[in-house]
Formats: structure tokens, C-alpha cells, sequence
């Protein structure tokens, strides 16, 4: 079995070696280069332009602007939330909104090109910041979860559970915008041919690509064709297709000529969504035998002006799974204000929403006097009492004791600011974290061909994943073939649909649709087999496998000749999977326990985390390397969280002032202590044939609220808003 | 560098900065056409390439857009995150902050030029074997700066490697692994 193992990335060599292509590095001849142009008002209308300077620059091509854009269809795919292109009307909804676009033989030029631009406006009123000055404008979402869910979700009688509890928490917590700042800014390439477009795009999904650009430009899906074979991080901003790529695709149809548009940093921050802001107003409800009572959560999140599209960061959805309680109401609002429109950001909901939710827990085992793991333990949900589902698999118990054993937790005095190093303050913490399983359609090929050689092919992406390796170790598996034969292709529309990498979903949909084509290639080659003289009278029932021959008893063939023998250069087959009715039947989650120490300086109010142990259960980890650093990676994307990232915004103009990454601080190697995983191995059956659950945000979520614990048991400080500063701990 | 105009004087007239919202900008003139592009001899990897450039091209997008080594990556064109690491007469740079123009007659190295045909450095070997990166984008330069970090004796302890490769963001959060390839690489350069 190679699923499992911790084999090197099949496209590790390439990456260490600058062989690996991003988008914006296709050698596309004859290419142009092009600059956005931003709006400098948070709102009101476009009254003009000045392009004429530009224009004359040397080098510039073309200056496009809503009044020449010529017009575009709304975006419109699955799970496309951002829907409207740009360019299209004078309406100015944000601060950095895109009003133009330079386009040049040198990106220099397009750059100073872009610059030269001037637009004239007639600024209108904007609310710029959700504060709670804000929270009257708020409505409920009209597509909460793509419209899947509901945003108002209750059991039983929270209001009189609440107002009957013996014990009581009440507070309110914030959580800040951040951005997602992958280190490769989103970038497209677009080339017509006609009525046919290609695009090298950076996106988490190929097939949203094509479906949205299809739409935009009023064409078949098949005229337009998506290559992506590596992602340079996404983190949920590379999720939907966002306009700066439709405006590639439109400049290289204005001006005839391949065009390469690449988002600055700067832009990055007004370009492809945030993680909105969230006000959560928590209660709690418990009896002084530390069992919940009730559980109230409601979520405010900011939102853009709803021409844009809708988001909202479902904060509460988690809640209504976390614990057992018979009470629990919980409710979802957006606050538009003028900003751009929000998105999906790891673990969306899920790392916000727990904050919140594991900050209030820490607080009620602090009133219950009562030892925070153990009150959890009082409350374990023993299944899905929102869905009134069994969990398809719950390792829960397992995570919580493996990694307090070994962070130590027994030796934790529960008294605030009890526990010094020396002069230095020492916190420990800990919270519960929790992510859906999800699954989606998925189909794969599989190719052999006549040098020897296995390709497993599937339109899905790998953003650093691992995707390409355990496509590799699953139908060398599958088919029981050496996987130095085998050699993953992905990222490209032109092999079968995958579907978007996001809600960490990718290995669980596309490792059986691989399993699925491998035995469409068995079966195809046993016919094939049952055709040659060797195999004369046998059916093809009997042939199997094996290394690379054909066999039966008695019999053996290497597969080359079975082929050579048939004319065939290649064999290949397809298959497909969608999530089945054991899947749909329970409640999929994977889980995890966190707890983070964290050093204070009493004087300077510093926060250093020191130590951060997690024991995770993602099911079946398939490839031991690369599942570890995706724990580790989404662990460092919390320690971010709870210390660092927030993005401000000059409530005046709407204007973000830290849009670049040096400003917007985000954990650099000296940030990141000693950091340790731990797996429960624990194939989760039920969700799919292997076994996955997804990992890639499940370690973040329980990061930042164990680190605000930590800092509440260090100083006896409860700081309830994201990121927690120097000035939130000094006296 | 001892250039004393750098490109962070010439950074200004990016479109953000045209963006922003004062009032008298509107009526401001546009920056100067810059001369003509000219011809620039560099020497990347031991090997020389003319390219015609612009005075405002970096070293970066020379070695990306007009030589096509596009191992050296553009986080952020700032330098604020290091993805964009090169050697220069083999201290460690970083490349969006370097006018093309200036390195002539120097000796760049990127990424490409690091392993010796098939076989790999060892540092590009230990971030192989330790899995130093996800995405990998920012890997080239993470990869960079550690050979520097090396040679610069900055690896004796893990507190120290992560201080001195702390100009390297990774946003996939690859620090613990890196540290441990970098250790790894020193002990056996050491050795
Ligand atoms: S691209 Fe040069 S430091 Fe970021
Ligand atoms: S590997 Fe993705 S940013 Fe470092």
C-alpha cells in the first residue's frame, strides 16, 4: 500500500527546482501585459475619465474603461458567489473597486500607463467600518451556504433554558478582516482564437473558471479552456473567479493579442474577497454540575453592497454541533458596508465561529471552577443532536487525551497568572476544533500507455496539498502497479470535471473516482487480454493484474504486449464517484484538541507562543508527509490569527492602509515555536472508500481560541477580539 | 547593491500610489517617459543574456518577463517577503528591489542555476526530504537565502535559522520543516 505512507511529493522536484510553472509564467508569444486601475472612493459614481495622457505613453496599447469594455454577462457557476465582472457600469461601491485597465508591451509601461490614468468622480455618502453602529443595517443572507442551509437554526427553548440556568455567560466577540495573501498573487494569461479562449489562471478551481468566463462571455463551456497545474496558495481566495480574471479575458479580446494580467499585492487586498468581519454575540447556559443548558450564538459578518455577490461567514454552524445541549439558537446576519465583497478564508465559520465559541466555553469553565478539558468532556456530543445523525466517525475523546498527555495539561494550575518563568508570564490553553467532511462529484482517468507508464489524470487542483502525490499512491494502489510507473496530471479543463479545492474536499472526491477508473482500466484490459491467443477460453472475469503482466492461472502476459499485440498505443478509462448514501446518512467531521502555552512579558506585554500540541483525527491520513505539514501549516495559519493579522481600514476614505504584506503582518519563521501533531488513524468508512477526511483546515480552527485561553490563564485578561495585541495584555 | 537609485525610489509611480485620494493628483502630471530600453548584458547563472530593458525593469522581472527564469518568484515586488531571493556575486538579494540595469558585470545566480545537472544541492535535497513547503512558491527563495544562510554561518541553532530566515515569508506555514532542512543541510556541510 502506498496510500499511507509519507512518499516525497511527485512534484517536489520541480518546486525546489523553479521548474514548477504558476500562471502568470507561461511562455505565451506576443503576450501583453496589463495594470488595474482602482477606485480612490468608497462610493458614488464615475463622472469621466482622462485616458489621453495615457494612451500617448510609449507602448500602450489600449485603456479600457466601462466605456469601452464593451458588456459582459453576470458570473454565473456552482458555488460562484462573486457575481459581478467589473468594468461594466460607473457605480462605485468600495475603495479599490477596478475602474480600468492599462494594457502595454512591458508591464513597466502598463504599470506607468495605469498610473497616468485619472477618473472623475461624484463621491456619495459610504459606511465604511461594521462597528456596532452598524449592526442596524443588518439583514439575514439570502444565500447562506450557497443557499444549502439555513441561516436561523434552533433545538428546544433557548430563552427559558437560559433564564432558568443556574450559571451564566454572556459576552460579545470580534473577529477582524484579514486576508488570505497566498505568496503568489492571483494571476491570469488569456488568449483568444476566435470564439474559443484559453486562460492560465491561478484558481482553486478549474471548472468554476470555465463555467464562470462561459457565462461572462455568453459561450459554450467548451470554448473556453482553463490550465492551472500549480497553485501558489489559495487559502479561499483563489475559490471563486474573481473579476480580475474576466478582465484578462476581456482585454485580450479588446486588443486581439494574449494579454497577462497580474493582481499586485497592494490589489490582492481589494481584489479576490477577505475574511469579513465578524461581532458574535455569545450566551451560555449551564447547571453547577457543568452540564450546558443552553447555547445562544448569534453572528453579525460584514458584507460588501450586494451588487457584488453575498457571503457570510457562517459562525455559528459549528456551534450546533459542537457540544450536547438540548437548547442552542443560533442566527446569521450580514452588515453591507463599503467594502468589497467578502469570501471563503480557511476554515470559514468554523476558525471565526470557535473563537467565539471556545473563548465562551473557557469562560464558563472558569465560572464553574471547573477544569476546561473536563467541562468539555461533560458536554461531548456523542452524536449530530442538530441533525439528529450519528457521526460517521468521532475521535474526539481519543485527540483530547492523546494531546493533554502530552502537552502535560494534568501539571496546569488553573489560577490565572499562577504559572511564571521567572519573571515571564506562562499561559496554557486549550479549545476543540472541528471540520465538515465534505465530498463532491468527481471524475478521473487513468492511461496507460505503451512506454510503460501510468497517467492518473483529474481537473482538480493541488494548492500545496499534496493532491498530485496521493492521486499517484492511490491508483498505483488501486491497480497494483509500482508508483514510480505513475504520474498524476491535474489542473487542466480538458481532463475530466473535478470539482473546486475548498471545504478541504479535494482527496475525499477525487481519490475514488480514481479508484473507480482504475477498475473501468482493469476490466478494459482483461477484455483486451481475453482477445489474445494467451489468454484463448479464458474469461475475462479471470485476468487480473499483477506487477505489469496479465494473468491467469497458468498464465502471464506483461501488459506492453497484450497491447502491442491489440495496435494500441494507449488504454484508458474513466470514472466518476459522488457522495454516497453512508455519507448522507451521517454526520462527517473531523476533529481535533489543541492546547497552546504562550510566554507574556509582564513589562513589555509581548506574547511569544512557545509550545502548540494538536491530536488530530482526519480519518485515513494518506500520505503521512504531506498530511503532516498541512496540520502544520494550518496550525501556523492560527498562531496568524490569534496574534497578527488584521486589516485596517481609514474609516474616512474606506481605503485600506496596510494593503501590502509587510504591514499586514502574517507569522514569519521566528513567530513559529516547536510545534507538535498527533494523528488518530481512524479510516472514516462512511465517507469514502479510503477512508479521508479532510485536513486542510481543520488544524486552524481550534488555534486561535486556545491561544486567547491561554492568554486569559497567563494574565487573567479575557481578550474577546482578534488578533490579541500587546495593548489588550498590559495593566 | 551600492546603485543610488534603487527601485524603491522608482516605486512610487506604481497605480496604487496614483490611487491615492488627494485632490490635487488629479491635475498632477504624469510621470516622466523614461528613456528608450537599452540593452543590458547580464550574467545569470554563468551564462550571459542581452535583453533590451527598460531603465525601471528590476532584476526580477528581467530574469522573469525578458529571460524566462521564472524559478524567482514575485510575492510582492516590495521587498517585504523574499520570494524573489537571488544571489548576487553570491550574497543573498532580493531581486524586485535590484534595477536590472545595475547588476551588469555581476554574477546572478537564481534557482536554476543551483543544482549541478540532475544532481540537486543539498539544500534543494533537504527541503525535499523534509517537505519544506506546500505551494512552493515561496521555495525558491526560502531555498536561496538558506544556501546564504549557510555561508553566512547563521545556522547554529534553530533559534538562530529561524531569526536569520524570518525576510522569507511562507504563507503555507512550511517554517518548522524548513528549519529542520536547513539543519540538516549545515550539519552536513559541516561534516
Ligand atoms: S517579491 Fe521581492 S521581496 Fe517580495
Ligand atoms: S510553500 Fe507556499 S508559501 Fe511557502
Amino acid at each position: 500500500m502506498y496510500i499511507g505512507q509519507g512518499i516525497v511529493r511527485q512534484d517536489g522536484r520541480l518546486k525546489v527546482t523553479g521548474g514548477a510553472r504558476y500562471a502568470a509564467e507561461f511562455d505565451v508569444p506576443g503576450c501583453l501585459h496589463a495594470v488595474l486601475v482602482q477606485s480612490t472612493i468608497p462610493a458614488g459614481a464615475i463622472t469621466g475619465y482622462d485616458t489621453a495622457q495615457a494612451e500617448r505613453m510609449p507602448g500602450v496599447v489600449a485603456i479600457i474603461t466601462h466605456q469601452n469594455a464593451g458588456a459582459l454577462n453576470q458570473h454565473k457557476a456552482a458555488q460562484q458567489t462573486v457575481t459581478h465582472p467589473f468594468l461594466q457600469d460607473g457605480r462605485i461601491v468600495y475603495n479599490g473597486q477596478h475602474v480600468a485597465v492599462a494594457v502595454a508591451d512591458t508591464f513597466e509601461r502598463a504599470e506607468a500607463a495605469a498610473s497616468a490614468v485619472r477618473v472623475r468622480y461624484a463621491p456619495s455618502e459610504a459606511v465604511t467600518v461594521m462597528d456596532e453602529s452598524a449592526l442596524s443595517r443588518a439583514y439575514k443572507p439570502k444565500q447562506f451556504q450557497n443557499g444549502e442551509k439555513s441561516p436561523d437554526v434552533s433545538r428546544g427553548d433557548e430563552d427559558a433554558a437560559f433564564a432558568g440556568a443556574p450559571v451564566r455567560v454572556e459576552a460579545t466577540y470580534e473577529t477582524p478582516v484579514e486576508h488570505h495573501n497566498p505568496m503568489e498573487p492571483h494571476a491570469t494569461i488569456a488568449m483568444w482564437r476566435g470564439d474559443t479562449v484559453a486562460v492560465w489562471t491561478s484558481t482553486q478551481g478549474i471548472s468554476g473558471v470555465q463555467e464562470t468566463l462561459a457565462s461572462a462571455f455568453g459561450l459554450p463551456k467548451e470554448s473556453v479552456t482553463v490550465v492551472c497545474p500549480y497553485v501558489g496558495g489559495g487559502f479561499g481566495c483563489k475559490g471563486n473567479t474573481w473579476p480580475p480574471a474576466t478582465i484578462a479575458a476581456l482585454a485580450a479580446r479588446h486588443v486581439g493579442r494574449p494579454v497577462k494580467l497580474v493582481v499586485t499585492r497592494p490589489q490582492m487586498f481589494t481584489s479576490n474577497g477577505y475574511r469579513p468581519k465578524t461581532i458574535q454575540k455569545i450566551r451560555l447556559g449551564a447547571g453547577r454540575d457543568g452540564r450546558l443548558l443552553s447555547i445562544r450564538h448569534d453572528g453579525f459578518s460584514q458584507m460588501s453592497d450586494p451588487m457584488l455577490g453575498e457571503f457570510s461567514e457562517p459562525v455559528g454552524v459549528v456551534t450546533q454541533m459542537a457540544y450536547s445541549c438540548r437548547n442552542v439558537a443560533v442566527t446569521h446576519r450580514v452588515v453591507p458596508v463599503n467594502q468589497g465583497l467578502p469570501t471563503y478564508m480557511r476554515a470559514p465559520g468554523e476558525s471565526s465561529g470557535m473563537f467565539a465559541l471556545e473563548s465562551a466555553m473557557d469562560e464558563m469553565a472558569h465560572a464553574l471552577r471547573m477544569d476546561p478539558l473536563a467541562f468539555r468532556l461533560a458536554n461531548y456530543a456523542e452524536r449530530d443532536e442538530q441533525k439528529d445523525k450519528p457521526f460517521a466517525s468521532k475521535g474526539l475523546r481519543e485527540c483530547y487525551s492523546r494531546a493533554a498527555d502530552r502537552f502535560g495539561w494534568r501539571q496546569r494550575n488553573p489560577t490565572p497568572g499562577s504559572m511564571r518563568d521567572g519573571r515571564i508570564l506562562v499561559g496554557w490553553g486549550m479549545a476543540t476544533s472541528t471540520y465538515p467532511t465534505n465530498r463532491r462529484p468527481c471524475h478521473a482517468r487513468i492511461v496507460v500507455r505503451s512506454d510503460g507508464t501510468v497517467l492518473v489524470q483529474s481537473g482538480v487542483q493541488d494548492l500545496g496539498t499534496g493532491t498530485y502525490t496521493i492521486m499517484a499512491q492511490c491508483a498505483a494502489d488501486r491497480l497494483g502497479v509500482d508508483i514510480a510507473r505513475v504520474s498524476a496530471q491535474l489542473g487542466d479543463s480538458r481532463f475530466p470535471q473535478g470539482p473546486v479545492s475548498g471545504g478541504s474536499a479535494t482527496a475525499a472526491s477525487v481519490l475514488p473516482a480514481i479508484e473507480a477508473a482504475a477498475d473501468a482500466l482493469l476490466a478494459r484490459l482483461a477484455a483486451l487480454a481475453a482477445l489474445d491467443p494467451h489468454f484463448a477460453q479464458v474469461p475475462p472475469a479471470d485476468i487480473r493484474l499483477d506487477g505489469f503482466d496479465l494473468t491467469a492461472p497458468g498464465r502471464r502476459v506483461p501488459v506492453l504486449q497484450v497491447m502491442a499485440r491489440a495496435g494500441l498505443h494507449t488504454v484508458d478509462a474513466e470514472g466518476s464517484s459522488a457522495p454516497g448514501d453512508a455519507y448522507k446518512a451521517h454526520s462527517c467531521h473531523s476533529f481535533g484538541a489543541q492546547f497552546a502555552e504562550i510566554r507574556i512579558d509582564p513589562d513589555f506585554g509581548t506574547i511569544r507562543v512557545s509550545r502548540i500540541v494538536s491530536c488530530f483525527e482526519v480519518g485515513r491520513l494518506l500520505n503521512a508527509r504531506t498530511g503532516r505539514s498541512q496540520l502544520l501549516g494550518g496550525i501556523v495559519f492560527g498562531i496568524g490569527m490569534a496574534l497578527q493579522e488584521e486589516t485596517l481600514v481609514d474609516r474616512a476614505t474606506g481605503r485600506i492602509v496596510n494593503s501590502n504584506i509587510a504591514d499586514y503582518h502574517v507569522p514569519v519563521n521566528a513567530d513559529v515555536p516547536d510545534i507538535e501533531v498527533m494523528t488518530v488513524d481512524a479510516p472514516d468508512l462512511a465517507t469514502g472508500a479510503l477512508g479521508a477526511k479532510g485536513a486542510g483546515e481543520l488544524p486552524m480552527v481550534g488555534v486561535a481560541p486556545a491561544i486567547a485561553n491561554a492568554v486569559f490563564h497567563a494574565t487573567g485578561r479575557r481578550v474577546r477580539k482578534l488578533p490579541i495585541r500587546v495593548e489588550d495584555v498590559l495593566a | 547593491m551600492t546603485a543610488p537609485i534603487t527601485r524603491r525610489d522608482l516605486i512610487g509611480t506604481s497605480a496604487a500610489a496614483a490611487a491615492l485620494p488627494m485632490p490635487s493628483l488629479a491635475d498632477a502630471p504624469a510621470p516622466a517617459a523614461p528613456a528608450a530600453p537599452a540593452v543590458a548584458a547580464l550574467t545569470i547563472n554563468g551564462q550571459v543574456h542581452r535583453v533590451a530593458i527598460d531603465q525601471r525593469t528590476s532584476l526580477l522581472d528581467a530574469l522573469r518577463e525578458h529571460i524566462g527564469l521564472t524559478g524567482t518568484k514575485k510575492g510582492c515586488d516590495h521587498g517585504s517577503c523574499g520570494a524573489c531571493t537571488v544571489h548576487v556575486d553570491n550574497k543573498r538579494v532580493l531581486a524586485c528591489l535590484v534595477l536590472a540595469h545595475r547588476v551588469e558585470g555581476r554574477a546572478v545566480t537564481t534557482i536554476e542555476g543551483l543544482a549541478q545537472g540532475d544532481t540537486l544541492h543539498p539544500m534543494q535535497a533537504a527541503f525535499l526530504a523534509h517537505d519544506g513547503y506546500q505551494c512552493g512558491y515561496c521555495t525558491p527563495g526560502q531555498i536561496m537565502s538558506a544556501v546564504s544562510l549557510v555561508e553566512e554561518g547563521h545556522t547554529q541553532s534553530e533559534a538562530e535559522i529561524a531569526e536569520w530566515m524570518s525576510g522569507n515569508l511562507c504563507r503555507c506555514g512550511a517554517y518548522t520543516n524548513i528549519r529542520a532542512a536547513i539543519q540538516d543541510a549545515a550539519r552536513a556541510k559541516r561534516a
